[in-house]
């Protein structure tokens, strides 16, 4: 167990009849820090949410919070708590009942619970609707409630289940900060749980990447889009391109395509694949200098979606189209060192398309 | 054809059954409330309010409270068993759970009247009960558990209780289970999760489920017919003699209005109650 570790989870494994949930994972939470376990749905994630809650007990491994195992502590008195997906408030208390409902639990004093309630209230903007029923809330509103239900208790860790996917997209956008504003003001630990890797980008110090119950990337998002290092890995978070091929010195061998430059160290002939992001791919008319991977294509379709403009290439030689990620009228990214001069692209048009080796990633998995 | 035009054809069928058969038949028994019995059965057209006036005399008043009382204690007796029964086969996996409602439901499938007089068989003094409980030693005398409230209430309960099921059963399969988790996770042990949750929360049901209980006993017949063995006199009984043995039409035509109001006005208390809950929670899963 690390040290700083809030919760640790050792070998942890949850089965449902003959389907295994979750398979064996082992993770340390620091503490403060803000964590998101990421996957599609049946991964697992929320089997796992639900075990550290205590709505659920491992079937093997340990969970341990402050070094304490949590194996015979019920859920109602583990010092964690849950934002439930569907918010759970209770619908025949007010906003004020449902806050307060966790510290008359506690038994605290009446001055001290109402004391709690006005600050969480006025932390959470909700003082003016104390008095109002979950059914006369927004969305937005009842998401504040069930944040405010939750932190009040000052859990050590504040669980969320999906927080965000009941809103559209505005609001999401608005939510994602206060969330990370709560969690800062807080200095709690937060774990939420998401399908949207756009989310857990956004909001998460590091991201556990679940899939067939396995965590099987654990980084902080950056080097999580960056640095995958499964193909799973690459096309679960954002767009890629993923070329098949075998593994020659310093490259990849693409059938069709002949050889790619890329950072590799595996062994000559090995199967592997290159993986290249649609906004690491430059479009020129001709083939540009050294220092570049090239493919030439067709231009297939264009979607143009205002900050950007997506494009299909059919490649020469290779099956599978590209994706290319460009700024509009063909100015390629500010990040990239070219210039493919102010015009628009056309369906039809036949380009090269270039990256750097050092935007390729071989994968293996 | 518009839409409302319509709903009407479609609700025709219902809506001439319910107009023959029953608002036809309240306003004559309502009519029939006012007159005075003839010498030899029959209706003197003489209109007047005595038949309400002797209904409400201690001999027929106490019947009345007496009916409300062994209605009021089915239902009580009821809605506590059903409770539980309905909260188990809600939490039983969802396969299992219309196998469960099947068994529930089950014994409609044997006749009303041969189901209350099983009920006999069973309290009897040399019914199996008092033969079970004496073979064990338990007891030296058979208990009278025949023929007495007891008996009447038994049966009542028995034969309602499915119905409570059924109600209670609904309201808590409408309860998002996140709540009683939401609840267990703020720190509440089981018991209060179910008395400031699951419970408030399902009562619309408990209440849909004991006025049907209470409504079909207060005017039940039957069972205290039998169960009662002719002592035990409730309101059902009384207008039913007024009408075959007593031929006082009109006065069981007044009694029997009284019965019908005060199950409107409980109905209707339910039906608010219930709106009311509804609207508190019209927003999906709070």
């Amino acid at each position: 167990m690390a040290a700083g570790a809030v919760i640790s989870l050792q070998g942890v494994t949850k089965r449902f009849g003959g389907l295994t949930a979750v398979d064996g994972v082992s993770v340390d939470l620091v503490e403060g820090e803000f964590f998101a376990l990421l996957g599609p749905s049946g991964c697992g994630k929320t089997t796992l949410l639900r075990m550290v809650a205590g709505f659920e007990e491992p079937d093997e491994g340990a969970i341990h919070l402050d070094g304490r195992d949590m194996a015979r502590l019920g859920a109602n008195r583990r010092p964690i708590n849950l934002m439930f997906q569907s918010y759970a408030l209770f619908p025949h208390m007010d906003v004020r009942r449902n806050i307060s409902y966790g510290l008359e639990m506690e038994r605290l004093a009446k001055g001290e619970i109402a004391r709690r309630v006005d600050e969480i209230l006025e932390q959470t903007q909700l003082s003016a609707l104390a008095h109002r029923k979950p059914a006369q809330l927004s969305g937005g509103q009842r998401q504040r409630v069930a944040l405010a239900r939750a932190l009040i208790k000052r859990p050590r860790v504040l669980l969320l289940d999906e927080p965000l996917g009941a809103l559209d997209k505005k609001l999401r956008e608005q939510m994602q900060l206060e969330l990370k504003r709560l969690q800062h003001e807080f200095g709690i630990t937060f774990v939420v749980v998401t399908h949207d890797q756009e989310e857990a980008l956004v909001l998460a110090d590091r991201i556990a990447l679940m899939n067939g119950g396995r965590i099987v990337q654990l980084d902080a998002p950056r080097a999580l889009y960056e640095e995958p290092r499964t193909r799973f890995a690459a096309q679960f978070i954002g767009l890629t391109n993923l070329f098949e091929g075998r593994a020659v010195a310093g490259g990849i061998e693409i059938a069709g395509l002949g050889p790619l430059q890329a950072a590799c160290d595996l062994q000559a002939g090995s199967a592997c694949a290159l993986s290249v992001r649609p906004e690491r791919i430059v479009l020129a008319r001709d083939r540009m200098a050294e220092g570049y991977n090239a493919v030439s294509g067709e231009i297939t379709d264009i979607a143009y979606l205002g900050q950007s403009e997506n494009l299909r290439v059919a490649v020469d030689g290779y099956e599978t189209p590209l994706s290319v990620c460009v700024a509009p009228d063909g100015q390629a990214d500010a990040r990239t060192d070219a210039r493919t001069g102010a015009q628009r692209h056309r369906v039809g048009e036949t380009v090269w398309c270039h990256w750097r080796p050092a935007h390729g990633r071989i994968l293996t998995d | 054809m518009n839409s409302q035009r319509r709903s009407l054809v479609l609700a025709l069928p219902g809506l001439g059954w319910l107009t023959v058969f029953m608002i036809v038949p309240c306003l004559i028994v309502f009519f029939f409330s006012f007159f005075e019995r003839g010498v030899y059965g029959g209706i003197e057209y003489n209109f007047g309010f005595d038949n309400f006036l002797r209904a409400a005399e201690p001999i027929y008043l106490s019947i009345f409270l007496g009916s409300a009382r062994i209605a009021a204690l089915a239902t009580l007796i009821a809605v506590i068993i059903a409770y539980p029964a309905a909260y188990a086969i809600s939490l039983a996996p969802k396969d299992r759970q219309n196998t469960y409602l099947f068994l529930v439901m089950l014994p409609f499938w044997s006749n009303y009247l041969i189901r209350t007089y099983a009920w006999i068989v069973l309290l009897n003094r040399e019914g199996l009960i008092n033969k079970a409980l004496g073979g064990a030693g338990i007891i030296t005398e058979p208990l009278p558990i025949l023929y007495n409230d007891f008996a009447v209430i038994t049966g009542l309960v028995y034969n309602y209780l499915p119905f409570v099921i059924l109600a209670i059963y609904a309201s808590l399969q409408r309860l998002n289970p996140e709540l009683r988790e939401a609840s267990t996770d703020l720190g509440a042990p089981a018991w209060v999760t179910f008395l400031r949750v699951t419970l408030p929360l399902t009562l619309p049901g408990v209440a849909a489920g004991a006025v049907f209980v209470f409504v079909l006993s207060i005017g039940n017949f039957i069972t205290p017919d039998l169960l009662g063995g002719g002592r035990i006199q409730m309101v059902g009984n009384l207008i039913y003699d007024q009408f075959l043995s007593a031929r006082d039409w009109p006065f069981g035509a007044a009694l029997s209005l009284i019965l019908i109001f005060i199950m409107m006005l409980l109905l209707f208390t339910q039906a608010v109650f219930v709106n009311r809950a509804q609207q508190a929670r019209a927003a999906p899963d709070g």
